[in-house]
C-alpha cells in the first residue's frame, strides 16, 4: 500500500514539474534556447504574488491576473534584450547569457527580500492541506490534482495554438526555418518574442503553484530548472512528452524518498541519466541496426547507391 | 518607370564578394531570366533583392521605394515575393499549412487558398499531407503556391527545376506560363534563376547572364542566340573583349 | 585569355608567401619574461608575507580553474555547468585518502588522478550530448555527486569534516607546502595547455569549434580530442579543489559542491577571452583583483559578476583578449601559425 500511495504522490508530483517543464520545453522547441533563468524567473514570480498576497492581501490565484501580464512583459524584453543577441552568436551564448541572467535574478531576490524562505500556503486556506481519500486510505491533495489539471489544460492549450491558430502557425514555420518563414511574410523576431511571452506565462503559473505547495527562497531557482530540465529530457522534448517525463521523475523521487532520506534527489537524477544513457545507446544500437539492414540490401541489388 | 530597379547593388560572403555592383531595371509584366555559373551569384542576388541577405553597398527601388534596408517580411508584404531554391517548405507542417502561412503578408489580390489550389490541381488531394512527404514536383508547386499566396507584384524564382525529373519540371514551366498570364492584363512580373538554357529561351522576355558577380551580357529572348549566351556563360566571351552584349540597363529602349 | 591571366596571377602570389613562423618577437619575450616570473614565484614564500602567500595561492587555484574551463568550453567547444563536481570531488577525494592514512601533500596529488580516472566513464555519455544537453547533464552529475559524497559517515553530510592531517604541519610550512603546490600546478597544467595547442590538438581543437562534422570529415578524430579535453579538466579541477582544501582545511560539500564555482569559471573565461591562450589567465587575474576589492560587499558583488558576465557575453563575447587578439593580431604566447610575406592582410584566425 505503501508503494501504491508513493506512486499516486508521484503521479501528483509529475503533474507539478510538467507545469515547470512546459515553458522551458515550449522555447527549446520553437527557438532552440535552453534558458538557465527558467528556475529563476519561476521563482520571481512566486516572490511578486508573494507580495501581492502579503502586503495587499490578494489571494494568490487572484494575482495572478497581475502577474501573468507582467511575466509575459518581462518574457518580451528578455527576447529582445537577451535572447535574439544570443540566439545569432551560437550555441554556447544563450547558455552563458541566461546563466549570468539566472544569477543576477537570484542575488538580487536576496538583496531584496532576504534568505527567509516563504511560501504562499498561509495565503490559500484549506486549499493547501485538504484532500480526497481514495479507496485504499490514499490521500491525494485537492491542490495536488488541481496542479496536474492546470498543467494538462496548459499543455493542451500550448497544443492546441500551435495546431489551429494563425499565430501557431507561424510559431511552427519561424521555429523551422526562420528564414523560409521571413520570405512569406512572418515576422520572426516579433513570433519568437511572443513565443517567449508565451513560455513566461506559464512559468508565472509554475511559480504559483511552487510556492502553493512547498516553501521557497531566492535560490530555489537553479534546482526547479534542474528539475525541469530532467522532466523535458526524460520525455522526449515534445509537448505531451514532458507530461510523461514530469510523472516518470516525480513517481521516481517519490519512490526514493521511501527507500531513503536522501533518496528522493539521488533517484531523480539517477532516472534521470538512466534515460540519457539509455537513449543515447539505443540510438546508437538502432543506428547501427539500420546501416547492417542497408549494407544487406545493397549486397542483394547490386550496386545500386543507398542515399544517406 | 521600371517596377524593381537595382542599383549597384553588393552582397558579400564573408570576404568573398557575390554580387559586385549589379544595375539591372526590370518592367512591370516582364519575365526576366538570370543565367550563369554556380557561384556567378545568381542565387545571392535573389536572396539579396528578398531581403534574406544583407546588402553591402548599392540600392534596391521596389515601386519608386527604397526597400534596401527593409526585413525580408516587410518586402514580403510590400509583393515582392521569392520562391528559395531547394523549396524549402516547413516539412512537418501540411501542405494546406504551408500555404496559408503566406497569409502572414496580409496582401489582398487574385490569389487565395482556393485559385491556388485551382492553378495547382496535384495539390487538391494531398491538402492535409505532411508536406516532407510529397515528390519533387509536388513540393515546387507547394513553393510556388506559397509565395503566390502573398499576392506578389514581383515574384522571383531560383532554380524552379532543380532535382526535378523531365516531367515535373515541365509541369511547373506549364504552370508557370499561366500565372505569367502572356497577353493578358494581369501577367506577373518574373525573374527567374535558370540553368537549362532551352527553357529559358522559351520563357523569358530578357535575359541577363552574370558570371562572377557581375552582368556579363544582357538582351532580349527573341534577339540573342543560344550559342550567344552560352559564351558568355563560360566566359568565352566578356563585354570587354567585345561581343554583342548590350550595358544592362537598356533594357526600357527599346 | 581571362582563365590564363588569373591563374598566373594566383601563381605569382603563391610565389611571394615565404615561410610559416610560429615565434614572433613579442612571443619570445612574453615566453621569457613568463619564465622569469615563474622563477621569481618560486622563490615566494621566503620573502613575502603570509597573508600576500595565502592570497597568491587562491590566485593560483582560480588560475588553474580559468585554464581548465577554457579548456573545455574554448577547445573542445564543450560548456559545463556542473564542473564543481570534480572540484568537490578532489578535495573529498583528498579527505578520504588522508583518513585511510596517506600523506596529505601526495594525497593531493592522488586524489587529482582517481577523480580524473573516473572522469573517463563520465566522459563515455556525457560526450554523446551536445551543448545545452551537456551543460545541464553535467550540473545534474554534479548535484548527483554531491548527495553521494554527502552519504559517506566520514563527511557527516552537510557538517562536513576536515583534513586533520594538515594540522601536523606548523602554520607557515603548511602555507609554503600548499603554497608549491598550487604554483607548481598551475604552471604545469599552464605549459601542459601550451604544448597541447602548438600540436595537432590545437589545430584539431580549433576545427572542432568551427565545424566538427566538417572537422570529423577531414580526419580530425573528434570525440578522443573532446575525451582529452574532458580528462584533463576534470583532473586540473579536481587538483584546484583538493587545494582549496588543503588551503582552507575544512571540507564542507556545500561549498565544494556549489555551483558558484561555474559562475566564477565562466567570469574569468568569459571576460578573459574564451579560446584564447591568455584569455583565461587574464581572466583569473581580474578576478582575483575584484574580488579582493570588493568581495566584501556581500551579494552586490555577486550581482555584479553575473551583470558583468551577462554583458560581455551579450557585447563583447570575445573577451577582453579575444578583442585585443582581433584588433590588433597580438598575440604574445605562440599558440597559433602566421604567414609571412603574403598579402599583409589580417592574420590568420587562431
Amino acid at each position: 500500500m505503501i508503494w501504491l500511495n508513493q506512486l499516486v504522490q508521484g503521479l501528483m508530483l509529475g503533474g507539478y514539474y510538467a507545469l515547470l517543464a512546459c515553458g522551458l520545453s515550449f522555447m527549446f522547441g520553437v527557438m532552440g534556447i535552453i534558458n538557465l533563468a527558467h528556475g529563476s524567473l519561476a521563482v520571481l514570480a512566486a516572490y511578486m504574488l508573494f507580495v501581492l498576497a502579503e502586503r495587499f492581501e490578494v489571494h494568490p490565484l487572484l494575482g495572478l491576473v497581475a502577474v501573468i501580464p507582467v511575466m509575459a512583459l518581462i518574457g518580451w524584453v528578455l527576447h529582445r534584450l537577451v535572447l535574439e543577441r544570443s540566439a545569432r552568436a551560437g550555441a554556447l551564448i544563450p547558455l552563458l547569457s541566461t546563466f549570468g541572467l539566472a544569477s543576477v535574478l537570484d542575488n538580487s531576490m536576496f538583496q531584496a527580500f532576504g534568505a527567509d524562505t516563504r511560501s504562499l500556503a498561509p495565503y490559500i486556506d484549506s486549499l493547501s492541506y485538504d484532500g480526497w481519500t481514495l479507496p485504499g486510505g490514499i490521500i491525494v491533495g485537492q491542490l495536488a490534482v488541481l496542479t496536474l489539471v492546470v498543467a494538462i489544460a496548459l499543455l493542451g492549450g500550448l497544443h492546441l495554438m500551435l495546431n489551429h491558430t494563425a499565430l501557431g502557425r507561424r510559431i511552427r514555420a519561424a521555429a523551422h526555418d526562420p528564414d523560409t518563414a521571413q520570405l512569406v511574410g512572418v515576422d520572426a523576431r516579433s513570433v519568437y518574442a511572443a513565443s517567449t511571452a508565451i513560455a513566461m506565462t506559464t512559468v508565472a503559473i509554475a511559480g504559483a503553484f511552487l510556492a502553493m505547495r512547498a516553501t521557497f527562497d531566492p535560490y530555489t531557482g537553479p534546482y526547479q530548472l534542474i528539475f525541469a530540465f530532467e522532466a523535458v529530457i526524460i520525455g522526449g522534448r515534445s509537448l505531451w512528452g514532458t507530461l510523461m517525463g514530469g510523472i516518470v521523475l516525480g513517481v521516481a523521487q517519490s519512490i526514493g524518498a521511501q527507500v531513503h532520506p536522501q533518496g528522493f534527489l539521488i533517484a531523480g537524477h539517477v532516472v534521470f541519466l538512466a534515460v540519457l544513457l539509455a537513449r543515447v545507446y539505443a540510438a546508437d544500437t538502432l543506428r547501427r541496426w539500420v546501416r547492417s539492414v542497408r549494407s544487406r540490401f545493397s549486397s542483394q541489388f547490386g550496386n545500386r547507391a543507398t542515399t544517406p | 518607370m521600371s517596377l524593381l530597379k537595382i542599383e549597384g547593388l553588393e552582397a558579400r560572403h564573408g570576404l568573398l564578394t557575390a554580387v559586385q555592383g549589379i544595375s539591372l531595371e526590370i518592367e512591370q509584366g516582364e519575365t526576366l531570366a538570370l543565367v550563369g555559373a554556380n557561384g556567378a551569384g545568381k542565387t545571392t542576388l535573389l536572396r539579396t533583392l528578398a531581403g534574406v541577405h544583407p546588402v553591402a553597398a548599392g540600392r534596391i527601388v521596389f515601386d519608386g521605394v527604397d526597400v534596401s534596408a527593409l526585413p525580408a517580411h516587410r518586402r514580403a508584404a510590400a509583393g515582392l515575393a521569392l520562391v528559395p531554391e531547394g523549396r524549402k517548405l516547413f516539412p512537418a507542417m501540411t501542405v494546406q499549412e504551408n500555404l496559408l502561412v503566406a497569409l502572414s503578408a496580409k496582401r489582398e489580390g487574385r490569389w487565395n487558398l482556393g485559385s491556388v489550389l485551382d492553378a495547382f490541381p496535384q495539390l487538391k488531394p494531398k491538402l492535409k499531407a505532411a508536406a516532407g512527404t510529397l515528390s519533387g514536383g509536388q513540393q515546387q508547386a507547394v513553393a510556388i503556391g506559397r509565395a503566390l499566396m502573398t499576392n506578389p507584384r514581383v515574384l522571383l524564382l531560383d532554380e524552379v527545376s532543380l532535382g526535378l525529373s523531365p516531367l515535373a519540371v515541365q509541369g511547373v514551366y506549364d504552370s508557370l506560363r499561366t500565372l505569367m498570364g502572356k497577353g493578358t492584363a494581369h501577367g506577373t512580373t518574373i525573374v527567374l534563376v535558370e540553368q537549362d538554357l532551352a527553357r529559358t529561351f522559351q520563357v523569358a522576355d530578357r535575359i541577363v547572364c552574370m558570371l562572377e558577380g557581375r552582368v556579363v551580357a544582357s538582351g532580349r529572348a527573341d534577339e540573342m542566340t543560344r550559342d550567344q549566351v552560352m559564351a558568355y556563360y563560360f566566359g568565352h566571351r566578356t563585354p570587354a573583349a567585345g561581343g554583342t552584349s548590350q550595358p544592362a540597363s537598356t533594357a526600357s529602349s527599346t | 585569355m581571362n582563365l590564363t591571366t588569373h591563374a598566373a596571377a594566383a601563381i605569382g602570389a603563391a610565389r611571394t608567401i615565404t615561410r610559416v613562423q610560429r615565434w614572433t618577437a613579442p612571443s619570445i619575450a612574453t615566453v621569457s619574461l613568463v619564465v622569469a616570473a615563474q622563477l621569481v614565484l618560486v622563490a615566494g614564500p621566503l620573502f613575502l608575507s603570509p597573508n600576500v602567500v595565502e592570497r597568491l595561492t587562491t590566485l593560483f587555484i582560480y588560475g588553474i580553474l580559468a585554464l581548465m574551463w577554457n579548456a573545455l568550453a574554448g577547445y573542445a567547444g564543450l560548456l559545463s555547468v556542473g564542473h564543481q563536481a570534480f572540484f568537490g570531488l578532489g578535495a573529498y577525494a583528498a579527505v578520504r585518502l588522508a583518513d585511510w592514512g596517506v600523506s596529505p601533500y601526495p594525497a593531493l596529488l592522488l586524489a587529482a588522478t582517481l577523480v580524473g580516472a573516473l572522469s573517463l566513464p563520465i566522459s563515455a555519455f556525457m560526450l554523446r550530448l551536445r551543448d545545452g544537453e551537456f551543460a545541464i547533464g553535467m550540473w545534474v552529475v554534479a548535484a548527483l555527486c554531491h548527495l553521494l559524497v554527502n552519504l559517506d559517515n566520514l563527511v557527516q553530510g552537510e557538517t562536513g569534516t576536515s583534513l586533520i592531517a594538515l594540522q601536523a604541519y606548523a602554520a607557515d610550512a603548511r602555507r609554503s607546502y600548499t603554497y608549491w603546490a598550487a604554483l607548481g600546478t598551475v604552471t604545469a597544467l599552464g605549459w601542459l595547455v601550451f604544448v597541447m595547442l602548438r600540436g595537432k590538438m590545437g589545430t584539431a581543437a580549433q576545427a572542432i569549434r568551427d565545424n566538427e562534422e566538417a572537422a570529423g570529415s577531414v580526419g580530425v578524430r573528434v570525440l578522443p580530442s573532446k575525451r582529452l579535453i574532458f580528462v584533463l579538466s576534470a583532473f586540473g579541477c579536481a587538483a584546484a579543489g583538493a587545494l582549496w582544501l588543503a588551503s582552507s582545511i575544512t571540507f564542507q560539500p556545500k561549498t565544494y559542491f556549489s555551483v558558484q564555482w561555474t559562475a566564477y569559471m565562466i567570469f574569468m573565461v568569459l571576460v578573459g577571452g574564451i579560446g584564447t591562450y591568455e584569455g583565461p589567465i587574464l581572466g583569473a587575474v581580474l578576478f582575483f583583483t575584484i574580488e579582493t576589492l570588493f568581495g566584501a560587499s556581500g551579494v552586490t558583488y555577486l550581482i555584479g559578476l553575473g551583470a558583468t558576465a551577462l554583458l560581455f557575453a551579450l557585447l563583447m563575447p570575445r573577451g577582453i583578449w579575444g578583442e585585443i587578439e582581433q584588433r590588433l593580431g597580438l598575440q604574445l604566447l605562440p599558440v597559433g601559425y602566421r604567414l609571412r610575406g603574403g598579402t599583409g592582410g589580417p592574420p590568420p584566425k587562431r
